[in-house]
């Protein structure tokens, strides 16, 4: 068994330029998070992938349940009244 | 740069075989599996194992590579190869972070590795003896990872294909570097020629070597092409290599050290001497020039860092402390 | 007229020289912790820091070698100088130790040259080292919060830590003062307003280190000698090791392109 202490695992979001969302790229080890914020530069924007970053601890995610996915999603997937494909108009109204 | 075909994973699995065939269903649909969806033990076994002797290859492979860095003879060639060996570890990272995703910790995994038991590609287990052997590494050592990882950017589990991805992208200078290193060698005075050659005479049998026994010989690929974690075979990805590899060396007046290589104009194949698979095995059982070497010097990293990593746990909990008392202070 | 422009110019060539030892060595250093890092993570931040300052190094040697005149490359000027012709300050040389030396070397390094960049970049006569030193400066600033972070954590982390790393400050305080100190060609670059001087930035380094040891809860030494000599290229014999493994190549094969 690991005798040594575990380090935090954080996930990693970054944006890529302004005007864009933040998106995970992945994770890394710190201790805190400053450290957690350094190495997410040093490892995640070495070829000027982004121009800001947010860490979260992983242990702070809360999930959906996957095995809990279908009650969760399928209900949407008939809604297509939501949609604008769902609505006829004549096409000599031009572009709705 | 990645490890040879998978070492010794079980890919036994002990599901109903309704379920089985779900998952299976699943991946014949091409659907990505993610980390809480429910998979077979062998599937998540099999994964963690590849995934993991992925990330220690990443880790180990610095270190022969790290030993030219200091001695790099341009500073055009010192600055690449410390990129290089940098995106190495950056590799290792991301993969130990796929790995993760599947319930074990990095530590458990650099456990496995410091104590001898997890295994890593056996490439790394030769020694680099000339700056030529950082040529010849990055031109066919990378070469064969690459044959070997492009596919793997589309394996069914989805941070492994995620971080296989990032790889790829971040590796495509790795092998361009390696040839020019070789092309600067070959095309420099008579004595540089022959670093050169010489360097392409020990790496080329080990490289042929990186893509895993002979398919008859696999124990492990037939499962794991089903479940879309591998998608070629040993054999085919050797010989997609050495197609891709042999007019490269011949572009620089190089010599393949295989007096039996000749092209096939009907198979459209190279054909190749056999591969001295006794000491493939001898490397795998921990018998090369370098695998002691190898485990002792990450060792020796991770017991000296040890006192660093404490301390920064410390003071984060003492920072955590601190705050608790200043929030409970101004409440 | 003519002897007074061949002597700036040699002086300005020594000087720019200078900075460009400095990263070169201290680069050098730093490459040599690749794959033996405490932990992955800051294995990849120490390569990022050492490829800033062989990035320096490199426009600084380019530079350099433009303003001698003589044809002398970047890589004629990093490789092929003998020892006694480097003129590294004493720090930068120092080797690595354990982490606490590699961090308190980078934060006297950083705390220098971020604001000394900061002032060439502002005021130089030289366009072109104004423009390296612009690039230089944000470069530093990164490396001098880095190791200010990790100095603040190895301080006040363990008893073995904060140990470590007293005695890391101890060894290496003794060589900070010689990156305040002016070298004949350095002072004729003041002159010329290539260069500011050094001690302009003196104030800025003082408060840097004392808010960092501050929080580090470290003390400084009191320092009866300190240690100089690189910048006339008198080293300490860690140097010519050093200089033994990065030339190796270019000295066993001669005149080869790489």
């Amino acid at each position: 068994m690991t005798t040594e202490a575990l380090t935090p695992l954080w996930e990693v979001f970054i944006r890529p330029r302004n005007g864009l969302h933040h998106r995970h790229v992945g994770s890394l080890h710190a201790a805190d998070s400053a450290m957690a914020l350094q190495a997410a530069r040093d490892v995640y924007t070495r070829r000027g992938e982004g121009n800001s970053i947010w860490v979260v601890r992983s242990a702070d995610i809360a999930a959906s349940d996957p095995s809990f996915a279908e009650p969760m999603f399928e209900p949407a997937d008939d809604k297509i009244y939501r949609h604008p494909t769902f609505y006829d108009i004549p096409d000599e109204v031009g572009h709705m | 740069m990645y490890s040879q075909g998978l070492i010794g994973a079980d890919s036994s699995t002990t599901e109903s075989a309704e379920f089985l065939a779900l998952f299976q269903a699943r991946i014949d649909r091409e659907e990505k599996i993610e980390p809480n969806d429910p998979m077979p033990e062998g599937y998540r076994r099999t994964l963690v194992r590849q995934i993991g002797q992925h990330a220690h290859s990443e880790i180990v492979g610095m270190l022969p590579e790290g030993n030219w860095i200091t001695r790099a003879p341009s500073l055009r060639r010192k600055i690449a190869l410390l990129a290089k060996v940098q995106d190495e570890g950056g590799h290792g990272l991301y993969l130990y972070s796929a790995a993760e995703t599947l319930g074990v910790s990095r530590e458990q995994m650099t456990e496995e590795l410091l104590n001898g038991k997890a295994k890593y590609s056996s490439i790394f287990n030769y020694p680099t003896l000339t700056w030529a052997d950082i040529g010849a590494i990055g031109w066919l050592v990378d070469g064969a990872a690459i044959m070997n990882q492009i596919p793997l950017c589309r394996c069914s589990y989805g941070p492994y294909a995620r971080a296989m991805i990032r790889v790829c992208k971040e590796e495509s200078f790795h092998q361009r570097q390696g040839y020019e290193i070789m092309m600067a060698l070959a095309r420099g005075s008579d004595e540089l020629k022959e670093l050169a050659q010489d360097a392409l005479n020990r790496w080329w049998w080990p490289s042929l070597m990186m893509f895993g026994p002979h398919d008859s010989e696999s124990t492990h690929s037939d499962q794991s092409m089903a479940w879309k974690i591998k998608r070629f075979s040993n054999d085919e990805l050797r010989q997609k290599f050495i197609t891709a590899t042999v007019p490269q060396a011949e572009f620089i007046g190089l010599t393949v050290p295989d007096p039996n290589l000749r092209w096939n104009d009907e198979t459209k194949l190279y054909e190749h001497s056999d591969i001295d698979w006794a000491e493939f095995k001898a490397v795998v059982a921990g018998n090369g020039r370098m695998n002691r070497d190898r485990i002792r010097d990450r060792n020796k990293a991770h017991d000296a860092g040890a006192w660093v990593r404490e301390a920064a746990l410390a003071h984060a909990a003492k920072r955590a402390d601190r705050n608790a008392i200043a929030r409970e202070a101004a409440e | 007229m003519r002897s007074a422009a061949t002597s700036m110019e040699a002086a300005g060539f020594r000087a720019i020289l200078e900075l460009a030892d400095d990263g070169l060595i201290l680069g050098h250093r730093l490459s040599e912790w690749c794959g033996h890092a405490p932990t992955l993570e800051e294995d990849l931040a120490l390569a990022n820091m050492g490829l800033d300052l062989l990035g320096q190094a490199r426009a600084l040697y380019a530079h350099a070698g433009a303003i001698e005149g003589k044809g002398r490359s970047e890589d004629d000027l990093a490789f092929l100088r003998r020892e006694r012709d480097y003129c590294n300050c004493l720090l930068v040389a120092r080797p690595n130790g354990d982490f606490a030396v590699t961090m308190a070397r980078q934060l006297y390094f950083s705390a220098f040259m971020e604001p000394y960049w900061h002032e060439i970049a502002a005021h130089s006569s030289d366009e072109t080292l104004a423009g390296i030193a612009a690039k230089a400066e944000k470069e530093m600033a990164y490396h001098l919060r880095h190791s200010g972070e990790w100095v603040i954590r190895l301080g006040d982390g363990t008893d073995e830590s904060a140990a470590r790393m007293q005695a890391a400050i101890d060894e290496l305080h003794r060589y900070t003062g010689e990156m305040f100190l002016a070298s004949p060609a350095r002072l004729e670059a003041i002159a010329a307003g290539l260069l500011p001087d050094p001690e302009t930035v003196r104030a800025a380094w003082d408060q840097t280190i004392a808010m960092v040891f501050s929080a580090a809860d470290l003390t400084v030494p009191d320092v009866r000698v300190p240690q100089t000599g690189g910048r006339e290229g008198l080293h300490g014999e860690d140097m010519g090791h050093l200089l033994a493994e990065l030339q190796f190549m270019q000295r066993a094969y001669p005149g080869q392109t790489w």
